[in-house]
């Protein structure tokens, strides 16, 4: 049976970490759970890849998407970007991230 | 509350209402304040008119705009400024409103940072996400070279001449100032993260045909990791992933990492500001500060959306509240565009 609900770990900024449940059948976005949960993210752009304020690292081994072109060259314009980088928005909340563990970037 | 002698050495801008913000909400609100004979003049840090829709996402579609199944978001930007037209607004672009001031009954006094000093008994705040800034680079001791050799955007391209630059980015203006630099620049050292680009083709093509025949130097997979120098800036350090770090000898550093929304001098304005927002009553969108309302995605109030339909209908309450603010003695018929047209009323 496909799992409705998913966990993530978010280390925030103060490296304090939050266990975070998020549905699978609402069309969410990573940055929106985030959000959600009032973690300190700005998703400015509202999640069109466009401002590069919801920037995180992947911790954990999951296989993940390669990001888009659109994402790559936000993340042109973010710093502190790593090879695990990412744009929360594009990450899409589905059951294979079950078990997901981000690192929130810092902020400049 | 003393005006100081600023005025006098300034020319000074007299209007009705002041719109904070030259994004999609005020463009509009122009409109609804010109049909009740109610002047405006828009104060924008950026540039050019459409805030996030020009600045952000000028080529993406629209799909909630009554009346248009799509519509991209600078064809918005374009159509609201013809609609606007025939109320003539004043527009002070490319400045940041820096202060306001009540100067007197009904009169407020907003002074932006390049001085340009104008007066009117409402202000609107229409701040979208705040104040478009550029982004700038987390390097230490950076903020000490401001103007000693650092700058986030190019005013004067007559300062670069015959000087030794490093351009930081991979976007559009990263590589366009190389570009229409490279030919009066001594040196020019362009900087970017990847090996590729997300500037316009012609754009890029233009850059590496540059480096091809040595008029730049192009490094890729490089960042900035430090900069350096006694009064003046005369050194960035760039890391390269396989050359390892470098200093690059430099007259100016010009890291062009796009601009980001800060709420800015607006959260000092004694206004109930809650995370970034600022508190109003849906009555008619004022700040509960005589003559001050604040409308589109800078407001907060409780079911808010921020959408630019809403705004259009915050600016159109708002108005009508600012009229009988501004004219408590004189009567307001409200009209149907459908009957009076705006050809009479501008």
């Amino acid at each position: 049976m496909p799992k409705d609900t998913i966990h993530i770990t978010v280390t925030d900024r103060e490296g304090e970490k939050h266990q975070l449940e998020a549905p699978t059948d609402m069309n969410l976005n990573l940055m929106e759970v985030l959000k959600s949960y009032e973690l300190p993210v700005e998703g400015t752009c509202g999640g069109m890849a466009l401002c590069a304020s919801c920037h995180c690292y992947i911790k954990s081994e999951h296989e993940l998407s390669t990001p888009s072109e659109d994402e790559e060259d936000m993340l042109d314009q973010a710093f502190f970007v790593e090879d695990n980088s990412r744009l929360s928005c594009q990450l899409r909340i589905t059951e294979d991230k079950d078990g997901l563990e981000v690192e929130l970037a810092p902020v400049s | 509350m003393v005006l100081g002698v600023y005025l006098s050495a300034n020319s000074m801008i007299k209007t009705d209402i002041i719109i904070i913000g030259a994004g999609p909400c005020g463009l509009f609100t122009v409109f609804e304040a010109g049909l009740l004979k109610l002047k405006c003049h828009l104060v924008d840090v950026l540039p050019q008119a459409g805030g996030q829709l020009t600045e952000i996402y000028p080529k993406k579609p629209i799909y909630d705009i009554p009346g248009y199944p799509s519509i991209l978001a600078g064809d918005l930007v374009t159509n609201l400024m013809e609609q606007i037209k025939p109320f003539n607004p004043g527009f002070t672009l490319g400045e940041k409103a820096s202060s306001i001031e009540k100067t007197g009954d009904k009169e407020y006094t907003l002074t932006t940072d390049k001085g340009t000093v104008i007066q009117a008994p409402v202000i609107a705040i229409a701040g979208g996400l705040g104040v478009f800034t550029p982004r700038k680079p987390p390097l230490e001791g950076l903020e000490n070279f401001e103007d000693k050799g650092v700058d986030y955007m190019v005013k004067d391209p007559e300062k670069y001449r015959d000087k030794t630059l490093l351009i930081a980015g991979g976007g559009d203006s990263a590589l366009d100032w190389t570009i229409e630099l490279s030919a009066i620049a001594k040196k020019i050292t362009l900087i970017h993260r990847r090996t590729s680009f997300r500037g316009a083709l012609d754009s890029v093509d233009k850059v590496m045909e540059l480096a091809q025949v040595g008029k730049i130097d192009l490094i890729t997979e490089a960042q900035a990791i430090g900069v350096a120098g006694a009064d003046h800036l005369d050194t960035v350090q760039i890391k390269q992933k396989e050359r390892g770090e470098l200093d690059i000898p430099v007259d100016y550093f010009i890291p062009l990492f796009g601009l980001t929304p800060k709420l800015g001098p607006i959260a000092d304005w004694g206004l109930n500001v809650n995370r970034s927002a600022i508190e109003v009553d849906t009555r008619d969108y004022s700040t509960g500060v005589e003559g001050i309302y604040a409308i589109g995605d800078i407001n907060t109030y409780p079911g808010k959306l921020k959408l630019i339909l809403c705004g259009f209908h915050e600016g159109t309450i708002m108005v009508q509240s600012a009229f009988k603010y501004i004219y408590p003695d004189q009567k307001l018929s409200f009209k149907y565009t459908t009957v009076t047209g705006i050809e009479g009323i501008s």
